[in-house]
């Protein structure tokens, strides 16, 4: 009876493991997003929330169109693109090779696996006030502390990526009498890769924080800097703004990596 | 004639744990001989270990008459995890093989499309391990290993991951294949109705310490149709190898 189907499908979405559409997904998505959209716009219009605590939608959306009217927030958004960029390409292709290395060779295991976790529990932001003392305020400084905040943390979930690589691939090159440097080019890094991949997917989202807050402590261009500047003068319009201007761009870097690896690892599908 | 392989002697520890002691067998030019035995009885450490993916302590591995010296081309091995490699196709995985046994691109292609016609696989050339059920990846594991002509195809449980249909037909497969194209193999399997229908010859091990217990000659005509496992010489031969088994399970639970 179609009845008990329907009954069937709406159960699967609140049983354990159970499957969804790809159109119920994105309708439920979307309806979270504007649930809170609503409420938000609710909130502010009512009066409830006084607009200095928190600003309605449209005074949020107004002060963003001017700011990108006048440049400042493309500006913004251009500058800190290039910082999380260019700090995320320096940690990633330190951090691959070296973690390849350390999930390979107990050697390097030995040598640097200790020392990573060791730093990588330091705070960040403790290191804030000795990167500006060591480099200045100027962009060097941004690519020091997301280098700091990513490439620790990089090394060691690549290393857990390459040691994920069967055992049996490694004899199989072994037999085929592979040296060590083609089994490293060619079986474990190209194991290896679509898990990397995920690792740096994952490790970008945090590079954004770490830009921010190094942007927020000492900077004179950037999104941070101007959150920090709106503070100052208690333009919650303009903090608000960015803030969502920030998880825009987290989102859409996200969904562009997703993509990327969807077409460069078609065959790592259902496999991890 | 001398052996194609030959295990003088053979020890191996695991910390504290003896895995093999003593273990002498030598394999004829062209023979089929399957090690079975309860798990833990060492036969895939043996395995490994002429395979030169393990250490050993004690004794000599000769390959034709030469001294083991690490993994090589000379031994071609199918182990039980699939282990196609995801990122190539069906064709691409033998021809990894034979780029790395040395053969030139040109001679690589025809090889391959050969070697995987031999397993029945000429319309899933073009396949990736994904797309394929888990007999047909192992079908191309063995084409892959038998593409570069290795003097000795190691087998470590090749089909015990597979379900008993298919593990049946690939047991036909193999030894089609193995008929046509006389080879020399060890194989290992805890399967002792596959042993008997695979092999010229069984060596049953045995456990704490790993050891050779016993050892049968098959003497059942070939080629070898599927019916042959319904006659008494095939029955008895099982009865009997399944019986030297047993001694060590009853032994375990004892």
């Amino acid at each position: 009876m179609p009845q008990s189907k329907l009954s069937v499908a709406r159960r699967a979405l609140f049983t354990t493991g159970g499957t969804i559409g790809r159109r119920s997904f994105l309708a439920i998505s979307c309806g979270v997003f504007l649930l809170l959209f609503i409420l938000w716009w609710a909130a502010t219009t009512s009066g409830l929330v006084p607009a200095l605590f928190l600003p309605s939608p449209g005074s949020v959306w107004a002060k963003l169109a001017a700011l990108s009217a006048d440049g400042t927030l493309w500006g913004d958004v251009g500058i800190s693109s290039y910082r999380i960029v260019a700090g995320f390409l320096i940690a990633s292709v330190m951090a691959v090779p070296i973690g390849v290395l350390i999930g390979s060779y107990r050697f390097w295991e030995a040598a640097l696996e200790p020392l990573a976790d060791f730093i990588r529990y330091m705070p960040v932001v403790a290191f804030l006030p000795l990167t500006i003392l060591w480099t200045g305020t100027g962009d060097i400084q941004k690519f020091l502390i997301i280098w700091i905040g990513t490439f620790f943390q990089q090394i060691l979930m690549v290393m857990d990526n390459v040691k994920r690589v069967p055992r049996d691939f490694i004899g199989l090159g072994r037999t085929l009498g592979l040296s060590e440097f083609q089994l490293q080019m060619k079986i474990v890094v190209p194991s290896a890769l679509p898990g990397i991949w995920d690792t740096l997917r994952i490790t970008f989202g945090w590079a954004w924080t770490w830009l921010v807050v190094a942007e927020l402590v000492a900077a004179n261009s950037g999104l941070g800097y101007r959150i920090t500047v709106s503070q100052r003068y208690f333009q919650t319009d303009v903090t608000i703004g960015y803030i969502l201007i920030l998880g825009v761009l987290g989102l859409v870097s996200d969904q562009v990596m997703k993509a990327l690896e969807r077409v460069l690892f078609p065959y790592a599908k259902g496999q991890r | 004639m001398t052996a194609k392989l030959e295990i003088k002697s053979l020890g191996k520890r695991f910390a504290r744990n003896e895995a093999l002691r003593d273990v002498n067998l030598s394999l004829a030019e062209n023979e089929f001989v399957s090690l079975v035995g309860v798990s833990g009885c060492g036969k895939s450490t043996l395995l490994s270990i002429v395979a030169g993916l393990l250490d050993y302590e004690a004794g000599d591995i000769l390959v034709d008459g030469a001294p083991m010296e690490g993994p090589g081309l000379d031994r071609g091995v199918v182990f039980q995890s699939y282990t196609l490699l995801p990122w190539l196709t069906a064709r691409g995985n033998v021809e990894f093989a034979l780029r790395a046994a040395g053969y030139k691109t040109k001679e690589c292609r025809e090889i391959a499309e050969k070697h995987l016609a031999l397993v029945r696989l000429s319309k899933f050339m073009d396949a990736y391990p994904h797309e394929l059920s888990g007999g047909m990846k192992q079908r191309v594991a063995i084409a892959r290993a038998l593409s570069y002509r290795p003097k000795v195809l190691l087998m470590d449980e090749p089909f015990g991951a597979l379900d008993a249909m298919t593990r049946h037909e690939m047991q036909l497969l193999l030894t089609s294949v193995w008929e046509a194209h006389k080879l020399t193999v060890l194989f290992v399997t805890h399967d002792v109705e596959e042993a008997v229908y695979l092999s010229d010859r069984i060596v049953a091990m045995t456990l704490g310490p790993g050891r050779i217990k016993a050892e049968f000659k098959v003497d059942l005509p070939r080629p070898r149709p599927a019916s042959i496992i319904a006659t008494s010489e095939f029955q008895a031969l099982q009865q009997q190898v399944l019986a030297t088994i047993r001694e060590d399970i009853v032994a375990e639970e004892v």
